[in-house]
């Protein structure tokens, strides 16, 4: 199966730092892919990097077949790929009509803004993907953290996404919440839309994942598909496996140090 | 598409009513304000103050703060300070000062020529914040400081004198007069500029996508970037936005008093942050309003005359401009709370 999105030996360094290195990654439509990995293992700069805002320094990312280039964020939504960010209030103060449209307002001639159908699409929007919010008018700061993500993803979908990329969409979440979010990415993978989903928590990508990459220390380490594993595979590997060992170890160690010093 | 259910609607919240709707404005604040420090200065102050002579000397002052902050309140919305104005002020009426009296152009040249450098000092301004990262406060600091000495030294250099006058005698002064510095029933012509300053900002700031992207700037600069709202545009554009109205404020003062000196406009970029502050205006930007920053000017104009009504030294309006100032940012920041729904 081969990815409406692809990233094919890709590789990133910030100076002598290298986050990324030879990562391949395929993403189908109308399916979930997850990506895995610990704080520092390089989700960030891969976010950063399939959203637009850094460009790789080796390999090569294609959309549709097609090799590009992005520029910026705003290049790749108009091709297609959506980043929601992990900050969960990018515009608190904003009414939730404003802020779904911002960058992208309806306006008649003159920049004079369509309110009434800004309204009418985004109510329309969030119910077809059966979001309940009380009011349009209601500021972004007064919804929980599972209703912001749920609308940044209706907001996403509604702007042709054709490539969701999560990032960390549970992490700020109680339970109830990431399972409110969880359906919502199952419901966009239903609608044909290809999701990326970031995260460092194996259940929540167990519930929901196609396919599940590794990442580790800026490489990926393993892929799996989902008939070819188990939930307690995916634990153990995030864990750390033979990691863990090493720092088992490595704590003993500084004991026993510590232990001569005294 | 598929949908998924995400249960019956909350039914943990009450319904929003009007008045909530109504104290959950960023002006609600400052329209609050307002009415009591009318009802105070209409007790002390006596009858010239309620009647219609009150309100034009109050308007008149309020006029010329209202002006710098409806385009400062956009800014401040926007994230962003400056503190230039009043210093731009002082040297774009200079500078028409000397253009027209000194050399002895046409009024209307000389204004032009003062428009276009206060259009230059605005997008050197921005420039300088967007490009260097720099916080505005500082840039905009640096430049109030540098424009106030450049045009004290400037105007000492060429007329050997602080202060010019005789406007009067320049060709075009009259129509200049007519537009900048008559009278209209007995009120400035600065109020109905005022007026139309509000409306204008107040429309861009709500009915435009440019409003928009002002908010949305303010509110998350990288997020809004990310989502293709040209911020640095913005931001350039509300600094020549913020020159070019306290050169219009520098204009309608030195048609008004015939001339004009190189002190002029001193501290008024304080009364205009004061003023956007009082209407609500968040410091962190992403939030306030036009119309509530004009209410703000409003009642500084009231707070400022009253205190002359009711025979107070007006030594003390510093002070209860002080107090005002704390007190309105405590009440608006208590409704705020409300608002986001946070209980402290």
């Amino acid at each position: 199966m081969s990815g409406y999105l692809e990233l094919a030996g890709v590789g990133k360094t910030f100076g002598n730092v290298i986050a990324l290195r030879d990562v391949s990654l395929d993403v189908p439509l109308g399916s979930v892919t997850c990506v895995l990995g610990d704080n520092g293992a390089g989700k960030s700069t891969l976010i950063k990097i399939l959203s637009g805002v850094y460009q790789p320094d080796e390999g090569a990312y294609r959309i549709d077949g097609t090799e590009v280039r992005l520029s910026s964020p705003r290049e790749a939504m108009d091709r297609g790929i959506a980043t929601v960010f992990q900050d969960l209030a990018p515009q608190p103060l904003m009414p939730i009509w404003r802020a779904f449209f911002l960058g992208n307002e309806i306006a008649r001639a003159g920049g004079r803004l369509d309110i009434r159908r800004q309204k009418q699409e985004v109510t329309a929007q969030l119910a077809s993907m059966g979001i309940n919010v009380r009011d349009v008018d209601q500021l972004v700061g007064t919804l929980s953290g599972g209703e912001r993500q749920a609308v940044a993803i209706a907001r996403a979908i509604y702007f042709g996404a054709r490539i969701l990329i999560l990032d960390e969409p549970t992490s700020a979440l109680g339970v109830k919440q990431a399972g409110v979010v969880l359906r919502y990415i199952t419901a966009a993978k239903r609608s044909g839309v290809g999701v990326v989903f970031i995260t460092h928590n194996p259940h929540h990508a167990y519930l929901v994942g196609d396919t599940f990459s590794l990442l580790n220390r800026g490489r990926l380490i393993a892929s799996y598909e989902r008939d070819s594993l188990v939930l307690d595979d995916l634990v153990r590997e995030m864990a750390g496996g033979a990691e863990l060992e090493t720092l088992t170890h490595e704590l003993r160690g500084m004991d026993d140090v510590r232990g001569m010093d005294e | 598409m598929s949908t998924v259910t995400a249960g019956p609607a909350d039914d943990r919240l009450i319904r929003r009513s009007v008045t909530r709707r109504l104290l959950s404005r960023p002006e609600f604040g400052a329209l609050l304000g307002t009415i009591i420090v009318w009802i105070v200065f209409a007790f002390y102050a006596g009858s010239v103050f309620i009647g219609l002579d009150g309100v034009r000397n109050y308007t008149a002052v309020a006029a010329d703060i209202g002006i710098l902050a409806v385009s400062v309140s956009l800014l401040m919305i926007a994230g962003e300070f400056d503190l230039s104005i009043g210093s731009v002020i002082a040297a774009t009426g200079m500078l028409t000062a000397l253009v027209a009296i000194q050399m002895q152009q046409n009024v209307w040249l000389a204004i032009a020529v003062s428009g276009v450098f206060a259009m230059l000092v605005g997008l050197f301004n921005g420039w300088l914040v967007v490009r260097t990262g720099l916080p505005s406060f500082i840039v905009t600091l640096g430049m109030m400081f540098a424009l106030a000495g450049l045009t004290i030294g400037v105007t000492r250099l060429v007329t050997d004198r602080t202060q010019l006058g005789g406007l009067e005698d320049v060709p075009g002064f009259d129509s200049a007069h007519a537009v900048f510095g008559s009278q209209i029933f007995g009120f400035n012509v600065t109020v109905v500029w005022w007026v139309i300053f509000v409306l204008g900002g107040t429309y861009a700031l709500t009915r435009l996508r440019f409003g928009n992207w002002v908010y949305g700037t303010g509110g998350n600069l990288d997020g809004a970037r990310n989502l293709g709202v040209p911020v640095n545009r913005v931001r350039i554009t509300l600094f020549v936005f913020t020159a070019m109205s306290a050169w219009f404020v520098a204009v309608t003062q030195l048609v008004t008093f015939k001339g004009t000196d190189v002190l002029r406009g001193t501290g008024k970029e304080f009364e205009a942050i004061i003023a956007a502050v009082i209407g609500g205006c968040l410091l962190t930007g992403g939030y306030g309003s036009v119309i509530g920053a004009a209410l703000g000017a409003l009642l500084f104009g009231i707070v400022k005359q009253g205190i002359i009504f009711a025979q107070i030294d007006s030594d003390w309006y510093k002070f209860f401009l002080g107090v005002m100032l704390v007190v309105a940012v405590l009440i608006n920041n208590w409704f705020r709370r409300r608002l986001l729904g946070e209980r402290k």
